[in-house]
């Protein structure tokens, strides 16, 4: 049992950052605090990506003469895309804050909804 | 020589012209309309020649960089996505021309230039969608769409826009982080992102927990996409805040590129007996869609605003598209597709038409829209003919893809859902012969609007030519069966 969490610790905290951020997008009541939930998230995701592309005693992958063994390198082009795109939406869903804020004057999301 | 380029340039064309766009748009702000106008034209034109040209050759693959796949990206163009793509670029021409005299009154000053840059992002990245043939940029072109559909939702003048548009990235986000944990779960399994590749390297693999997870993630992310009935609640704020021509888009294609993933995953990636048979996903996808298309009219029926009510009413309707899929017969598949289509022009005619009367008079209200019927008499004849497009009555498109879903309801056995499919189209007439009643027959309650006439041609024309395809399409079904038969004997195996 002890074995199967050790060998396999990467995804139990891919699991852990993911059940965080998805708490922290429901149950916080601040849009920000959403916004940092939502990050959490789709790094979680990420993390499992680049995870699971991990070979033990890998090299960088770039073709030298005596080296067989490589890490995948396809996951790491995944992420970096995935990583563009997280930014993209976290930049428009803190724009969309601020202009929350300007014209209601409050990030409460609770608040908010009796508007 | 051009020929084998069309597949790539049929996205490319509208995401160059976004590349163009806010330059253009400093220089001459108007020649931001033309430059969408063309390029969407452009790109409807490619459509119609891959669809003719996969209709003689067949399936097209086109090689991004000329990598071979499974290592490179491939683009493939079968009968399902060429139908899709001429549907897309259909509906956005219309909704770009109806978008001229639409953004000078009803938006903010100075945002043409980023509505329109918007714009071609949110139509380049549908058609990505339906191209694509790998995994990867599947996720990519949903997330292109989805950002420039969150963005487009804020951009309106309305006062809960960004709270709308807040609600919709939030969600969305969600759906789109499952689609790439899902991408994640196939690859460590297969080590491939290849749909067709996937399909044949996923087979040994059938019953591991890994693979039913990643069909899971699908679903749910996919769901949200396409606002499935428990997931569906940001679809009335974001449709109905958002301004119209672009309520059109997300309406008529957004939530259907959603449904379009959702085929490709259970039929292209997974085979037909896995998702029906093995994991009975799909029997669990029919209810699911049975409830969205009750739950859904019988919301719509207690709106009182117009455009809301239409939102409820695409939360039934893609009920009937997801409904026709799970059946997963040749009849209830076809019905399904075909509704797509058919959709997508009534449900289109009837948010133009919402927009022109908000356009002329401002009112949202469907009480204030008694009378409306001798002063704008061509929109509310287009309304009243989309409308009934939407109930199903025969000789409108709607009838036809109704027809198809019951025999194919019939065909599964299931005659459940031939009761639900009837049981809604009473529904939906009630919602929608009210409000036909009172633009015709209502009493003017108000004086002010007396000087409202027709809104410019250039927002008339769309709505014309939706309302007559309603009829075209019913009484020529044909037409669209011709590319929709073959799509789903293709998706099938049959």
């Amino acid at each position: 049992m002890i074995e199967f969490l050790l060998d396999n610790f990467n995804y139990w905290v891919c699991v852990i950052l993911l059940l965080i951020g998805l708490y922290a997008m429901i149950a916080k009541e601040n849009l920000i605090k959403k916004i940092l939930g939502l990050n959490i998230f789709s790094t979680s995701v990420l993390l499992f990506l680049i995870s699971l592309a991990d070979k033990e005693g890998g090299a960088s992958p770039i073709i030298v003469p005596g080296v067989d063994v490589y890490v995948n390198p396809l996951p790491h082009v995944l992420v970096l895309t995935g990583v563009v795109v997280a930014v993209a939406l976290t930049a428009l869903a803190l724009a969309l804050t601020i202009k929350i804020y300007e014209r209601y004057g409050t990030l409460d999301a609770e608040k908010l909804m009796e508007l | 020589m051009m020929i084998e380029h069309l597949p790539i340039l049929v996205v490319m064309v509208p995401l160059i012209a976004a590349y163009l766009m806010p330059a253009l748009g400093l220089w001459r702000k108007g020649l931001c309309h033309p430059l969408a106008t063309a390029s969407t034209f452009i790109s409807f034109c490619i459509s119609l020649v891959l669809t003719k040209y996969v209709m003689t050759y067949g399936t097209i693959s086109y090689h991004l960089g000329g990598w071979e796949p499974p290592w490179g990206i491939e683009l493939v163009v079968d009968y399902f996505s060429a139908f899709m793509c001429v549907t897309i670029t259909f509906i956005s021409l219309l909704a770009v021309i109806y978008s001229k005299n639409y953004v000078d009154k009803e938006l903010p000053k100075g945002k043409t230039t980023s509505y329109y840059t918007l714009l071609m992002l949110l139509i380049g990245g549908m058609l990505g969608v339906v191209v694509t043939g790998d995994m990867f940029n599947l996720f990519i072109f949903t997330e292109i769409m989805s950002v420039a559909a969150y963005a487009l939702v804020a951009i309106s003048k309305k006062k809960e826009s960004f709270i709308a548009s807040y609600k919709y990235l939030l969600l969305g986000a969600i759906g789109t982080s499952f689609i790439l944990l899902g991408t994640g779960y196939l690859y460590i399994i297969t080590g491939t992102l290849n749909m067709a590749d996937l399909s044949i390297r996923l087979q040994p693999w059938y019953g591991s927990y890994v693979v039913l997870a990643a069909l899971a993630f699908f679903m749910v992310g996919f769901g949200i996409k396409t606002a499935l009935f428990p997931l569906h609640t940001w679809l009335p704020d974001a449709h109905s805040i958002a301004p119209s021509p672009i309520s059109v888009i997300l309406s008529a294609l957004v939530i259907k590129v959603g449904a379009y993933s959702i085929i490709r995953v259970s039929f292209t990636i997974f085979q037909p007996e896995f998702v029906t048979e093995v994991m009975p996903i799909m029997s669990v996808l029919t209810w699911v869609a049975a409830a969205a298309i009750l739950i859904g009219s019988l919301f719509a029926i207690s709106q009182t605003d117009i455009k809301r009510m239409l939102a409820y009413s695409s939360v039934a309707h893609i009920g009937y598209v997801i409904l026709g899929v799970g059946l997963a017969t040749e009849m209830g598949t076809t019905g399904g597709i075909l509704h797509i289509f058919n959709h997508a022009m009534a449900k289109g005619a009837l948010f133009f038409c919402a927009g022109a009367i908000i356009y002329k008079t401002g009112l949202r209200n469907i009480h204030d829209l008694a009378g409306l019927g001798d002063k704008m008499p061509i929109t509310a004849a287009a309304f009243a003919l989309a409308a009934v497009s939407m109930i199903g009555l025969p000789p409108t498109a709607g009838f036809f893809s109704k027809f198809y879903l019951c025999l194919g309801a019939l065909e599964a056995g299931a005659w459940t859902f031939a009761i639900v499919i009837l049981l809604a189209s009473l529904l939906t007439a009630v919602f929608y012969f009210r409000v036909i009643n009172l633009i015709y027959f209502g009493e003017h309650k108000q004086e002010e609007h007396v000087e409202v006439d027709e809104v410019p041609p250039s927002m008339l024309v769309p709505i014309v030519i939706l309302a007559l395809g309603c009829i075209i399409f019913g009484i020529f079904v044909g037409i669209p069966l011709s590319v929709v038969g073959p799509a789903v004997e293709l998706l099938l195996g049959i």
